[in-house]
């Protein structure tokens, strides 16, 4: 493990010929990042579809959200990456193309965590807000939303950890991530296959542990800061 | 705007078929495993031997920081380096994709399957483990009887949602070669050029199996929560 530590080191980590100035582990961060930043204000209007007093409203978002859930990710990378660009007849990059399947997946499962933070509110906040002469929306705005933010923080952050896993799939369209860098020194050194794919679990390992933490410490000082509040 | 007649042709609908069995078998063999590598890392943790708490522990949290391709990828590419020849020569003489993904994702799935069943169990208050000594059960009575079921009832719900994930994560074996639904796939839309269709017959074909599993688990976090009536 060492020596594919040693040796390829810059592959997995700043990057070299022939993926560009970047490493496995940059563009998976890059790729993780922009799915949680664009997937998540699409979820919180998922995630107030589902709770809308408009039936039609809940269920076409429930519809999404169940049919988004129902397909393995690859699915979806694939109809994106061959079936999408047929469509709109332009070639798109395979980098584009994972962020924008991500971001399709993600969203549906941040939006149940949006919609579980709404719904776990106490009633009386709602009716609050409404018998003050706020419209539905602007009790969401003002009422609802921040308060359901607050407590859905360490879900988020747990979300981030299963987007970091979710990039490891656009090795397969051959994004120059992760696990592709992986991919590409065990194609040089060829005899050392498990070293090789243990420091890419590795880093995933490091990555992903340190951020589940995070949203644990987290949830523990939220807990902490309402029970002294209480 | 969709036309499926060209699946009647060519022996399409026989590849369709194909990949169709081996996800099922895929997921049902690695599911089979998964309760059982689930029972015993429940049951490893439940002893009062620190050694093995530490074992589990580091056992499930590499299966849930690490994506699932990842540990496909280890055990397919990194595992045989360590077999005796002998029993190398043998795995491969099969199929050999099909063992190391079934081992991988059986793994996987048994981690999480440990975790749902340990919240289960623990949902439990021990009064009634305090109750059913005192009624005269011995220990693996009282667990038989009155802890397990009630667990089970309690870890339901969390345990067909790993069904789903295992179903889904099927499709990832692909990355390794077995011909399961998402290979046949892209091997059909690579022999006839028809990616809508293709792609929407795989998708329907998803759906079928994850939305059946998800109204199930549904239905029994649903039973749970309703009011007893009694």
């Amino acid at each position: 493990m060492y020596e594919i530590l040693h040796d390829y080191l810059a592959l997995f980590l700043v990057g070299s010929w022939p993926n560009g100035p970047l490493g496995g582990v940059a563009i998976t961060l890059i790729l993780s990042a922009l799915g949680l930043v664009i997937s998540f204000p699409i979820s919180v209007l998922i995630g107030l579809a589902q709770v809308s007093p408009w039936r039609w409203m809940r269920r076409v978002a429930g519809i999404w959200t169940r049919l988004v859930r129902g397909v393995p990710l690859l699915m979806i990378i694939f109809w994106a990456y061959f079936a999408v660009p047929l469509l709109v007849g332009a070639e798109v990059s395979a980098f584009a193309t994972a962020v924008c399947a991500i971001i399709v997946y993600e969203s549906a499962f941040l939006s149940q965590i949006v919609r579980a933070g709404l719904e776990g509110l106490p009633r009386g906040q709602m009716e609050a807000a409404r018998s003050n002469g706020l419209s539905w929306l602007q009790s969401m705005r003002y009422v609802q939303l921040p308060q359901a933010l607050a407590n859905m923080l360490p879900s988020i952050v747990n979300q981030f950890v299963s987007i970091i896993k979710a990039t490891s799939l656009a090795y397969v369209i051959g994004v120059p991530e992760l696990t592709y860098s992986a991919a590409q020194v065990n194609t040089i050194t060829l005899t050392k296959p498990l070293q090789t794919f243990l420091v890419l679990a590795a880093f995933y390992f490091v990555l992903c542990f340190a951020i589940s933490r995070f949203a644990g410490w987290l949830e523990r000082r939220i807990a902490r800061q309402r029970a002294g509040v209480a | 705007m969709f036309d499926l007649s060209f699946l009647l042709e060519d022996g399409y609908l026989k590849l369709f078929r194909d990949g169709v069995l081996t996800t099922l078998r895929l997921f049902v063999v690695s599911g089979l495993l998964a309760i059982v590598v689930g029972v015993a890392l429940t049951t490893l943790r439940a002893l009062p031997v620190k050694l093995f708490k530490a074992f589990v522990i580091v056992v499930v949290e590499y299966h849930r920081n690490v994506p699932v391709l990842v540990q496909i990828l280890v055990w397919y590419f990194g595992v045989p380096q360590l077999l005796p020849a002998g029993l190398r020569d043998w795995i491969n003489a099969g199929n050999s994709e099909f063992f190391f993904a079934t081992v991988a994702l059986a793994l996987n799935a048994g981690a999480f399957i440990s975790e749902d069943m340990r919240s289960g169990l623990r949902a439990i208050p021990h009064t009634q483990q305090e109750a059913a000594w005192s009624i005269g059960l011995t220990y693996l009575q009282s667990f038989r009887y009155i802890i397990l079921p009630q667990g089970i009832r309690v870890a339901l719900p969390a345990l067909l949602n790993q069904a789903l994930l295992l179903f889904k994560n099927s499709s990832l074996a692909m990355a390794i070669g077995v011909h399961e639904l998402l290979y046949r796939t892209r091997q059909i839309d690579n022999l006839t050029f028809r990616t809508f269709d293709v792609f929407l017959v795989a998708t329907m074909l998803y759906l079928i199996g994850t939305l059946a599993l998800m109204a199930l688990s549904e239905h029994f976090a649903r039973r749970r929560t309703a009011p007893s009536g009694v």
